[in-house]
């Protein structure tokens, strides 16, 4: 009797074929492996609110597992001994659990925290970078309108988060956000009742916002997130200008195997840092807040970070109460416009913004080469702006801790924010504009002339010129000694060792590395060709 | 695959048979790299194999990873026999988070830049270019799925057959609103229930006995208890007084000194208040009028009351009228008097609405 050979080489080749010939997945699954995405630095932004996303999911899974949702009274009686015996709610005393009595908690509280923040900030970053190169033009303003929803939806899943705990901080800012439903007109009331199920606070927000928290929102970030990687999938990533790239290729590297292991190290190092801010920086103390209760606050009361524009807009926003005497009369409370108008004007604004312009530009193209900001002056001093008028709003939203650590008066700081609210930011239009004339006319001029050398030349009549290394040998058309040369879009050399005119770097951090081989082993491909000879530095005599 | 072939034939190139002897597996690759329109123009092997920088880099991508195992299993080790449960004082449970922070970190870190390396480091830099084929949407394409979708709207014959619409439609509408009525009906709550956006807990009880001012743990107060320039938060004395239940009723019960009480019984009469408040002892809502949080930082010297959330400013001794900041209300006056035992008691409710302002506010 014979036995069948079992031909262990042969069955990666055997199970590939039967699932091929069950899914057909060879050609689909080559097309994923062979796209080509381009490199930058700046196109990692995204990924990390990517990575931060998915460790929120993984330690808010595990909070979910002790975190009581409940609004019922119960007397603390835990591991924090100042705490024993105080009369909270069944929130707090399972967050002060999950701080304390449960094995490795508080680092998973804590990383989920730090996580929020560096969701928001990378969001907030990445966002610039598309803004500022123009990557939100068509056939990419969808993708631009869900990222902005992002921003919106991840604020509210971080308001929700914050929330749950209980704590006195906490607390303070869920009564701030019930006084600004409350301010909204004829219906403010109602929604305010009808969320807090009553008066505030109610017993039953907590677990509102604890289903919104780890169902509702987390869904709707994660259909989001997917239809953003979806579209940049689809539609391919924008690219800077260079050589040989053009609106209708993508130049980069194919996704396997060099890309996919860049990004997979890049999701480790996101998680790592991560890990070691969870663990090493406190974040959110909400044993030293103690319960919330209604009277209770302390100075310097701040939000988290992405919260604190509007923190700064609320207490900027003037003392004016519209009144509208008909019948008992009604009236608009201030805290309406800060905290409902200007987050509904911002939605609207970054969501139109692409639309906008086009129509101002006329241009209905499809971009898949981004702008360097000098180049489109207008829209980066748009840009710088908005930047502006959140920051001032940002810094506002801290001017008690601020008037504090700087022996300012508070009032003072106040009048700072209103006066700069509305002379900052059309200040920074006017400087970023200048500074980007600047910018092209010296890429221009560089183009032109050349490269400084740093090499004074003395003629023979005692005047003393500088060299330049022309960045072309070309002859000019109309007999000048040299050729004009395009502005391709893309980062004009300025100093000698960009032209390599003084040797290449060293590589190595300790020691050098070895050089390359003259003719690298390239399985397919002809040897690179060899760099074209080093130019010697002209004396600048071929100069007009 | 026809957008290949036909993409192919512009290039006139014919696609390589993959199964011609002799051919590289890089061959194959970039074969199949073509026909995804994918044109590998530069692939420069970084390091020479067997080179000492080949060695060097092996090296360190695998110390790297040797860490992160070092690294995790001293996260463990930590995780599970550190003394990590609470205690008082500067007890090594201190250093139970920031070492598993720590041993997480490095590890993650470890494998992270590990993996960076082995990419960036040891793999062949490359170039390709891939065609996006933006401009490659036939119109024909375009042409035959509109057809498509209309041929099918005439199929459904709604134009020839309006009632079809309009009976869908209208059955449809309930529909829409049924899914939502739970949700609304069951949210929904009446703001002006029991009239609770304009009492505290200060109303009078049914019998019309006056609700006593108490303190945190439930004492009720005497006047002696503040002395002047003094103040102290006081509750509804009844059941729940303290607590959350009644988020609206803290009060502030302040002890003025003789010159600033007879300003502010001045400016009380000149509100209509002028029995608001007793001898030099004046009570007011803590509760901002602004965003509702405790305006509870008092200064002694200008009788000034910040709500450190926006810094809204309220001057006490005119009616606590908001000078300063976004409150555009002052705080209401709660208007007290001395019982018969000689405690603190609120004479009525307070006569104006308490805390954040809204619509309907009379």
């Amino acid at each position: 009797m014979k036995r069948r050979k079992f031909d262990m080489a042969a069955v990666p080749g055997k199970t590939a074929a039967g699932l091929d010939d069950r899914f057909q997945a060879a050609t689909p699954l080559r097309r994923l492996l062979n796209k080509v995405f381009p490199d930058h630095w700046s196109f990692l932004l995204g990924e990390i609110a990517l990575f931060s996303f998915i460790v929120l999911l993984l330690t808010g899974v595990f909070l979910t597992f002790f975190f009581e949702p409940a609004m019922t009274e119960v007397v603390y009686n835990g591991s924090y001994a100042p705490l024993r015996g105080t009369p909270m709610s069944a929130a707090y005393a399972s967050s002060l659990d999950i701080s304390f009595d449960v094995r490795g908690g508080l680092i998973m509280r804590q990383m989920h925290h730090w996580a929020a923040l560096l969701f928001m900030a990378a969001i907030v970053v990445h966002m610039l970078r598309v803004f500022f190169t123009g990557a939100f033009r068509k056939p990419r303003e969808t993708n631009w309108i869900i990222g902005s929803l992002l921003f919106w939806v991840g604020f509210l899943a971080g308001f929700t988060g914050y929330s749950l705990p209980d704590d006195g901080l906490s607390g303070t800012g869920l009564r701030i956000a019930s006084a600004i439903m409350l301010s909204i007109p004829v219906i403010g009331s109602w929604v305010t009742s009808s969320i807090f199920g009553g008066e505030f606070p109610g017993t039953i927000i907590i677990s509102r916002f604890f289903i919104a928290h780890v169902l509702l929102i987390p869904g709707l970030l994660v259909a989001l997130i997917s239809v953003h990687l979806g579209l940049v999938f689809k539609q391919k990533h924008t690219q800077w200008p260079g050589p040989g790239r053009t609106n209708g290729n993508v130049v980069g590297e194919r996704m396997f195997p060099r890309y996919a292991l860049k990004q997979g190290g890049f999701f480790m190092v996101v998680f790592g840092v991560i890990a070691l801010m969870g663990g090493l920086f406190q974040i959110n103390p909400i044993w030293l807040f103690g319960p919330y209760e209604a009277w209770v606050v302390s100075a310097a009361s701040q939000p988290d970070w992405y919260v604190m524009f509007l923190d700064g807009s609320t207490r900027l926003m003037p003392a004016w109460e519209i009144p509208i005497p008909i019948g008992d009369g009604y009236v608009i409370p201030p805290l309406f416009w800060p905290t409902v108008v200007l987050p509904g004007i911002l939605v609207a604004l970054s969501t139109l913004y692409p639309f906008l312009e086009a129509r101002h530009l006329k241009d209905y193209r499809s971009h898949n080469l981004l702008q360097r900001p000098r180049d489109v002056p207008a829209r980066t001093a748009v840009g710088a702006m908005a930047v502006a008028f959140y920051v001032v709003l940002t810094l506002s939203g801290a001017n008690d801790v601020i008037a504090d650590k700087f022996q300012i008066s508070l009032n003072a700081m106040t009048w700072a924010g209103r006066i700069g609210l509305l002379v900052l930011p059309p200040l920074a239009y006017y400087v970023t504009y200048r500074l980007c004339l600047g910018l092209q006319q010296h890429d221009r001029e560089v183009l032109a002339h050349g490269v400084e050398t740093g090499i004074i030349r003395r003629l023979p009549d005692g005047r003393f010129v500088e060299v330049h290394q022309p960045l072309s040998a070309a002859q000019g058309h109309d007999g000048e000694a040299h050729g004009e040369l395009e502005y391709a879009g893309w980062v004009v050399p300025k100093k000698m060792n960009r032209l390599g005119a003084l040797g290449p770097a060293i590589r190595g951090f300790f020691y050098p590395i070895e050089k390359p081989a003259e003719a690298p082993v390239s399985p397919g491909h002809p040897p690179v060709e060899a760099r074209p000879e080093r130019e010697e530095i002209g004396s600048g005599e071929r100069r007009g | 695959m026809s957008t290949h072939t036909e993409h192919q034939a512009q290039q006139g190139r014919e696609p390589l048979d993959v199964n011609t002897p002799g051919l590289t597996r890089f061959d194959i690759v970039r074969e199949g790299a073509r026909r995804d329109d994918i044109e590998i123009v530069h692939y420069e092997p970084q390091v020479v194999p067997g080179s000492k920088a080949e060695r060097r880099l092996t090296r360190t991508v695998a110390a790297m990873f040797l860490l992160t195992g070092l690294a995790a299993t001293a996260f463990l080790i930590i995780y599970i026999w550190w003394p990590w449960e609470y205690a008082p004082g500067r007890g090594g449970d201190k250093w139970y988070t920031p070492l598993l922070g720590v041993t997480l970190g490095v590890a993650l870190l470890g494998i992270g830049f590990g993996i960076l390396t082995w990419g960036k480091k040891l793999l062949p830099k490359e170039v390709s270019i891939q065609d996006r084929h933006e401009g490659a949407v036939s119109a024909d394409d375009r042409t035959i799925t509109g057809q498509t979708m209309l041929y099918m709207a005439d199929e459904l014959g709604v134009k020839r057959r309006p009632l079809l619409g309009i009976s869908l439609l209208a059955g449809l509408a309930p529909v829409g609103a049924v899914v939502a009525a739970p949700l609304v009906g069951g949210l929904i709550s009446d703001p002006h229930k029991n009239n609770q956006m304009f009492t505290t807990g200060f109303a009078p009880a049914e019998g019309g006995q006056k609700i006593r001012l108490v303190r945190e743990d439930g004492r009720p107060v005497r006047p002696a208890d503040i002395s002047a320039g003094g103040q102290l938060t006081v509750f509804p004395g009844i059941e729940h007084g303290v607590s959350n239940r009644h988020a609206d009723s803290p009060t502030l019960l302040i002890h003025l000194r003789d010159s600033d009480a007879q300003e502010s019984r001045r400016n009380n009469e000149r509100e209509g208040h002028g029995d608001y408040m007793w001898g030099n002892y004046a009570a007011f809502s803590k509760i901002c009028t602004h965003a509702g949080c405790p305006a509870s930082l008092y200064e002694q010297q200008t009788n000034r009351l910040l709500c450190p959330c926006h810094q809204s400013q309220f001057l006490i001794t005119d009616n606590a009228r908001p000078i300063f900041g976004p409150a555009s209300r002052r705080l209401p006056q709660l208007p007290i008097e001395v019982d018969a035992e000689g405690y603190f008691v609120a004479k009525s409710d307070y006569t104006e609405t308490v805390g954040p302002d809204f619509w309907e506010r009379p």
